[in-house]
């Protein structure tokens, strides 16, 4: 059998490699075989997820309708969704799915945890019946929940209110109550993640700052006050972080529940991403949904900075 | 070798050769549309009846949800991909066009005088630059479905004939229970979805002396005196004679369906839908008329050639887009899917017209209008929209209208500013 042999040019580099190798100290090595292995998924993220993210930009400066040419029109795109008065709108309604939705998932979850973890009986069942809803498929329960607030005869939630005796209400079919009621089925099923979170915070504080408490005679109300809730700071930040980022992003809910999915009545439940995916897949306008994107884009930064900020400091 | 790996490689050479020499004798094309059992069955019967007739020829039939046609078709085409004959909403013909994703058809295998003599005159939309893009195998327009069993329960004989007829029938059809609410409602209405829109748009407007748009479709002209009158009879039906609410069971056609409607709106694509329903016992009326006047609303999907087919390729294409618009095929499509016939010598048979079902829509293709969309969901919501702020606002009829008129006219502008 014969051997392959390397070309006398081949040996020379490898040779020349060998001694470059030798010649590195210790850490260099390390640090040289670190990013070899780095570069693998820094590969995949710059491909993936940031050649993307800077392409929006460039796209957000054209008109483009998907199949036509690109024409460069620089900042327009940004103008006319300024000058939108439906943007402003869809904007004041991002910030309500956020700013009425995160503290009262955050409020109704802390309490679930907080009485959960006080039973032992039937805990882990009770736990796992609040998780089910994070686990549906958000497009199945919005329908149903759809169904529930149907005008009589076939809505059940105004059967039991015309049943109790109180008017039945238009909900989804209102300006007014619209948004709230595509939101309870949303902070319904983020409920579950966030007890979870919640019960594993509470039970990482020290027992001892318990009995040290008891012992010095601090009440019920004044033991929650001053252990639970400050010891949980890190968990309220995360939770608040993270449902902040999910409510100005959704979307399902209101696409399954509107009429034609077009976030009505008068746009008052659409929420920015709705608006978005109508520029780019309804209307064509391609520069401009990216340019909404940027938009969107720069809000969830400046949440998220905001959020390494907070964390920054000890609690 | 391993017989593992013998074994398959052997298999697959043959497969190759095989599939080469199919390849060698017989041309494949293909054909797009949207997925709806009827229009996807009537397809597949047509596409037997053509490769029996054209040995040789093979047509591969896909279908997409309509939420994602129109975004698949445009991705796959941009991407140099996708089908060889496709079927398109007429509204959406210039993007189609100005992106060059059409062909127009050739003038030997489509003859300009003869689809000008045999085709409905609103197909002459289709025409741009002196070639016809695309043609239709059927057309659609609207009629009024009624119950007839709530009709002879409200004492009422036969559909209204007049758009007070209508309200005066609405509110004898209307059942309420002792808190208010609908029990059954006279007029099913869509508070503008569904085909509303268009009533509003090409149909009421009209009958009340305004027109929707200037005649070369540049300008909204229905934020008028004559709009508002229609958008005021329509909004009334909730409003003022609350013989109905937006949303009542669903859908309006959900409500007709279950028994629950006196009368709605729809295309004659949804007798299929109604027929179905054993317990469901309805007629069909044409639109009522006003003041001796009638309108309709016909819009229609039509077949064009995409930019990709040539060579035999395009010859095929061109026999098939013959087969799907032949006379024949015409009559399947009525039959199967429930659309009219594009042509009126296939549409208006003596048989055709008198027929329960058919006649009313076919008789109103007489009188009917296409609305030339620009983009057609803005221009969808902005009528919507309309209803919406007088239902739930109480804004009045012709602010309302002169909001969505903006909106729209900025659709409009954006179109030809192109």
């Amino acid at each position: 059998m014969a051997y392959y042999l390397p070309s006398l040019k081949l040996q020379f580099r490898y040779l020349m490699f060998v001694s470059f190798w030798n010649k590195l100290s210790i850490n260099q090595k390390l640090a040289i075989t670190a990013w070899l292995f780095l570069a693998v998924p820094i590969a995949f993220y710059v491909i993936i997820r940031f050649y993307p993210t800077f392409e929006a930009f460039y796209v957000s400066t054209l008109k483009w309708n998907l199949l036509g040419a690109k024409k460069y029109i620089g900042l327009r795109n940004y103008e006319k969704i300024f000058a939108d008065e439906d943007f402003w709108l869809v904007l004041l309604n991002t910030f309500k799915y956020a700013g009425v939705g995160v503290p009262i998932s955050l409020f109704l979850a802390f309490s679930i945890a907080y009485f959960l973890n006080e039973i032992n009986r039937w805990h882990d069942f009770i736990r796992a019946l609040y998780f089910i809803p994070f686990l549906t498929t958000a497009v199945a329960m919005a329908w149903v929940w759809k169904w529930f607030y149907q005008p009589m005869p076939i809505g059940y939630i105004n059967y039991f209110l015309t049943s109790v005796g109180i008017p039945a209400q238009p909900f989804l079919k209102s300006v007014h109550q619209g948004l709230y009621a595509i939101m309870a089925p949303a902070v319904w099923a983020g409920l579950g993640f966030q007890v979870i979170i919640f019960i594993a915070g509470i039970r990482a504080i020290p027992r001892s700052y318990y009995e040290a408490a008891e012992i010095d005679g601090a009440g019920r109300w004044q033991i929650l006050r001053e252990i639970t809730l400050p010891s949980l700071k890190p968990t309220v930040i995360f939770l608040t972080v993270v449902s902040t980022i999910g409510f100005l992003r959704i979307f399902d809910q209101v696409y399954s529940m509107t009429t034609n999915g077009s976030g009505g009545p008068l746009n008052t439940t659409k929420p920015l991403v709705l608006m978005i995916y109508e520029f780019a897949f309804d209307e064509f306008k391609l520069g401009r949904a990216a340019a909404l994107t940027v938009i969107l884009f720069v809000i969830l930064l400046v949440i998220s900075m905001f959020q390494l900020w907070l964390m920054r400091k000890k609690p | 070798m391993n017989r593992y790996i013998k074994k398959p490689i052997v298999a697959l050479a043959a497969g190759i050769v095989a599939l080469s020499a199919s390849l060698a004798s017989a041309v494949e094309i293909e054909y797009w549309q949207y997925t709806y059992g009827s229009r996807v069955k009537a397809i597949d019967a047509l596409i037997e009846t053509f490769e029996a007739a054209n040995p040789g020829i093979t047509v591969k039939h896909t279908n997409f949800p309509y939420a994602d046609y129109r975004k698949k078709v445009a991705i796959a085409v941009s991407a140099g991909d996708g089908p060889d004959v496709v079927q398109l909403y007429y509204g959406w013909l210039n993007d189609y066009r100005d992106s060059g994703l059409l062909q127009p058809l050739s003038k030997e295998a489509f003859p300009h005088s003869s689809i000008e003599s045999d085709f409905f005159p609103m197909v002459s939309t289709m025409k741009v630059d002196g070639d016809y893009w695309g043609l239709p195998t059927a057309v659609r327009a609207l009629a009024l479905f009624y119950n007839k069993d709530l009709f002879a329960a409200a004492g009422l004989s036969g559909a209204p004939e007049t758009l007070d007829e209508m309200v005066e029938y609405a509110k004898k059809l209307t059942k309420k229970d002792s808190g208010g609410n609908y029990e059954v409602v006279g007029y099913a209405t869509d508070g503008g979805a569904g085909q509303e829109h268009h009533f509003m748009r090409e149909v009421l407007t009209r009958l009340f002396g305004g027109a929707p748009y200037s005649d070369d479709g540049t300008k909204v002209t229905y934020n008028d005196a004559a709009g508002a009158k229609a958008l005021k009879y329509l909004t009334d039906f909730q409003m003022t004679h609350k013989t109905g609410a937006s949303g009542f069971m669903n859908r309006g056609q959900d409500a007709f369906k279950a028994g629950k409607a006196g009368m709605v709106l729809d295309g004659s694509f949804r007798i299929n839908t109604f027929k179905k329903v054993e317990e469901l016992n309805f007629g069909i009326a044409e639109l009522p008329g006003h003041e001796g006047n009638r309108y309709n609303f016909a819009s229609y999907w039509i077949n064009g050639i995409s930019s990709k087919a040539e060579g035999e390729k395009l010859a095929a294409a061109n026999k098939f887009l013959q087969h799907i618009t032949s006379d024949a095929a015409m009559q399947l499509w009525l039959d199967t899917v429930g659309e009219l016939p594009a042509k009126p010598a296939i549409a208006l048979t003596d048989e055709n017209q008198a027929h329960p079902y058919f006649g009313p829509f076919i008789r109103g293709l007489g009188y009917a209008t296409a609305t030339a969309f620009k983009s057609e969901k803005p221009q969808r919501q902005a009528i919507i929209d309309a209803i919406d702020m007088v239902t739930l606002q109480g804004v009045s009829p012709s602010d309302a209208l002169n909001k969505v008129a903006k909106d729209e006219q900025e659709v409009l502008d954006d179109y030809y500013d192109n």
